[in-house]
């Protein structure tokens, strides 16, 4: 697409072509292309081949997942009962969606408006982030078709789960609602547009309560286990606020390789609002994130402290730890800060880069890794992978189709450009 | 490797907002820490200085259960010998709520020990606190049994138990549930009978009867026979107490038992959480907001005189 941008294709911005007629529909689904051209375009994506052949391997084994049971697809694990699913699929995916109320509050609670044409970006990455945890937890569920038992059927509300469910139920559909103007914009529907921004302030602080509580239970559920989690990795009493402070950096900085990536691939769409200030905002994005890696290395530190955890740094599981920390959270706290010294984006995307992968393994240690650390290590089963890698590649298709065609990274117009 | 109690600190104190929290929490926490159990609830005690590893509970709790028929028979004896996951003995499993195990033990005369493993049903049980379908129950009787009908299959309680007892059936498509022992309640605990597997033990390794009295037969053994006994009852007061309760001639960590599970029930570990919840709850909303007026009175100076900063 960038290079049809090139040769003077104008993507859909407002209702109205320039011919001052209205597009359809139809017409704004195909980004403004003929169906011929639209396809022709899929087709040329190199990228798109590559999903071809994952939904190819991925599909057919999601199905024999319903059909076979989970036994099929996992080993049937007595004593790692979370896999990859949930390891990935629910505590990866949820603290890199945390941009969602972080722009939120920013730009709406701290009328931080500079931020604004990041702000949907942020939300949106918020929204897909959940949905596909959703997802991975509903292909992890024993009968995924009782998800709404804990809510309607058989209550158990002293159970931090149950908290999780109603919260991610809950804030799924306030950041829906916080979508519904760039959708409304869209489709033109200006009164729904203007009934959420009624009660935006609403929406946003309902968002930060239950982000913080959401996040922190999911820190919560690993103290149920305080013998099979590693020590290091463990904490009673600071385990909520190590997911949640680290939730913080991790959804900044997904938000920061995110815009990258939007920026490489989907220049054409986004508008020059949206890559003018996307450097500084950028750097504004690093800032938070530098402040909330040194927070969560204190307390990551403070924990060890005291809970008196030192004897076990010098084990071969200590070595894995300050490893994770070292290159999880010290080096892109170093990047970030050298990069907002220096005025340098493109470090700061480096290091964005860098404390993504440190969450991924942070989370991945916690659930799996380090997890019955005592007993033995398993390593899940291929099909597991191969699904857990088809969800994530729809998490893109649906993102990418998104961003293609709603306001996102531009701004709707009244009329478009002559 | 020495393990650390993490709960001998104090439990709160994040500084700054938490000063509410630090009451809070130490509060709730030492609340959660006085239930022992109902009263008048039963156990049984099992002396593995008796126990010969023929196998008849696990027939026994085959067919009480009605179980499928196991991979091996229960008078197979090779299924000492097999080894899971690396060094991993057997364990529980969807077709067998109960398990015998073997450990060599250097230099003691009768041999190796066998030990009979199942639920233990916790007095506070951490698959039950668990769960958020609350399909677990503690029977006045003692038994922890779960309700199939509600189970979503998150497998928290997998995750929470201590003892790695619960499994699940995932071999089922459509209906998979937790499996686990649950002390014969449906057929025999209700009224008043032991369970099958310790009405079949032909060495009577174990006992059944009211829980505290249990307590006072296993010390009065351990006193009647001190060279023999290590000096301590497994589950009297491990994570909170448990119904079933063990008696050894040698180190319980040398059979298997995790000996460093802490006197805590595993509720106690997840307090600290739960109680930060209503404060979120109630402070946060008052708190944004109040930075929300701010920031826009910011905003509002700032139209006034735009050199303010930022
Ligand atoms: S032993 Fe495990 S499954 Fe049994 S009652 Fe205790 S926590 Fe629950
Ligand atoms: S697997 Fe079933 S019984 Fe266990 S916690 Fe989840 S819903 Fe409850
Ligand atoms: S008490 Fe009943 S269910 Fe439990 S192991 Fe014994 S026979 Fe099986």
């Amino acid at each position: 697409m960038n290079n049809l941008a090139k040769n003077g294709f104008s993507p859909v911005v407002s209702h109205q072509k320039k011919d001052g007629t209205t597009w359809t529909v139809k017409e704004k689904i195909l980004l403004g292309l003929t169906p011929k051209d639209y396809l022709a375009q899929q087709f040329k994506n190199p990228f798109n081949w590559i999903l071809a052949v994952i939904y190819a391997i991925g599909l057919p084994i999601i199905i024999g997942r319903f059909i076979y049971g989970l036994g099929w697809v996992t080993h049937s694990s007595y004593d790692y009962p979370w896999g990859l699913f949930l390891g990935f699929g629910l505590f990866t995916m949820v603290p890199l969606s945390a941009s969602g109320f972080m722009m939120g509050t920013t730009v709406e609670l701290f009328g931080r408006k500079d931020f604004k044409p990041i702000e949907r970006l942020g939300l949106l990455n918020g929204l897909l982030g959940y949905l596909f945890a959703v997802v991975f937890l509903q292909i992890d569920l024993g009968q995924p078709w009782r998800l709404i038992y804990p809510m309607f059927v058989s209550l158990g509300p002293a159970a931090i789960l149950f908290l999780v469910a109603w919260h991610v139920a809950t804030y799924l559909s306030c950041q829906v609602a916080e979508l519904v103007p760039a959708f409304a914009e869209w489709m033109g529907l200006p009164r729904a547009k203007k009934f959420i921004k009624s009660m935006v302030l609403g929406l946003t602080v309902a968002g930060i309560i239950l982000s913080t509580l959401h996040q922190g239970a999911l820190g919560g559920l690993f103290t149920y286990a305080p013998g099979k989690v590693h020590p290091l990795w463990y904490s009673s009493p600071f385990m909520w606020f190590h997911f949640f402070c680290s939730a913080i950096f991790a959804g900044l900085s997904m938000l920061i390789v995110v815009s990258t990536f939007c920026k490489w691939f989907m220049r054409w769409r986004c508008d020059q609002t949206f890559l003018k200030s996307l450097d500084r905002l950028t750097l504004g994005l690093s800032k938070g994130a530098a402040l909330a890696l040194a927070t969560y290395l204190v307390i990551k530190i403070i924990a060890i402290a005291h809970d008196n955890d030192w004897s076990y740094i010098f084990t071969g599981w200590g070595q894995w730890f300050i490893l994770e920390i070292s290159v999880g959270v010290i080096l892109p706290l170093v990047l970030y800060t050298m990069a907002l010294r220096n005025g340098s984006p493109a470090l700061a995307r480096t290091s964005a880069f860098i404390a993504v992968g440190g969450i991924v393994l942070n989370r991945l240690n916690t659930a799996l890794i380090t997890f019955n650390w005592d007993l033995y290590q398993e390593i899940p089963h291929w099909r597991e992978m191969v699904i857990v890698v088809t969800v994530y590649a729809t998490y893109i298709v649906v993102y990418r189709a998104i961003l293609a065609r709603m306001p996102i990274l531009f701004s709707w117009k009244e009329k478009p450009d002559q | 490797m020495k393990k650390i109690n993490r709960r001998s600190f104090l439990k709160g104190g994040l500084a700054g907002t938490a000063v509410v929290a630090g009451t809070a929490v130490s509060k709730e926490s030492s609340a959660s820490q006085s239930f022992g159990g109902y009263p008048d609830s039963m156990g049984v005690l099992v002396d593995f200085t008796k126990c010969v590893g023929c196998r008849s509970c696990e027939a026994a709790c085959n067919k009480e259960q009605g179980l499928p028929a196991p991979d091996k028979p229960f008078d197979d004896m090779s299924v000492y010998d097999e080894i899971q996951h690396n060094g991993q003995k057997r364990r529980t499993s969807e077709k067998a709520y109960t398990i015998v195990n073997r450990y060599k033990v250097k230099d003691r005369e009768a041999g190796p020990v066998f030990r009979k493993f199942q639920c233990n049903h916790c007095n506070e049980p951490a698959c039950l606190t668990s769960c958020f379908v609350n399909a677990y129950t503690k029977t006045k009787e003692g038994a922890v049994i779960y309700d199939p009908t509600v189970c979503v299959g998150c497998r928290t309680c997998m995750i929470a138990c201590p003892f790695y007892v619960p499994a699940y059936s995932y071999s089922s498509p459509i209906n998979p549930v937790i499996k686990k022992c649950i002390m014969c309640y449906d057929t025999r605990l209700k009224f008043g009978r032991p369970p099958a597997c310790v009405e079949a033990c032909p060495q009577e390794v174990m006992t059944f009867g009211k829980r505290k009295d249990l307590i006072k037969i296993g010390n009065a053994r351990i006193r009647s026979n001190p060279d023999k006994y290590i000096d301590h009852i497994y589950g009297e007061k491990e994570v909170g107490g448990t119904a079933w309760m063990y008696l050894s001639d040698v180190p319980f960590d040398q059979i298997g038992f995790n000996t460093h599970i802490g006197e805590q029930p595993i509720i106690s570990y997840v307090k600290e959480f739960l109680t930060i919840v209503p404060m979120v709850l109630t402070i946060w909303p008052a708190l944004f907001t109040g930075f929300h007026l701010l920031a826009n009175r910011k905003e509002a100076l700032k139209n006034e005189k735009p050199s303010g900063k930022e």
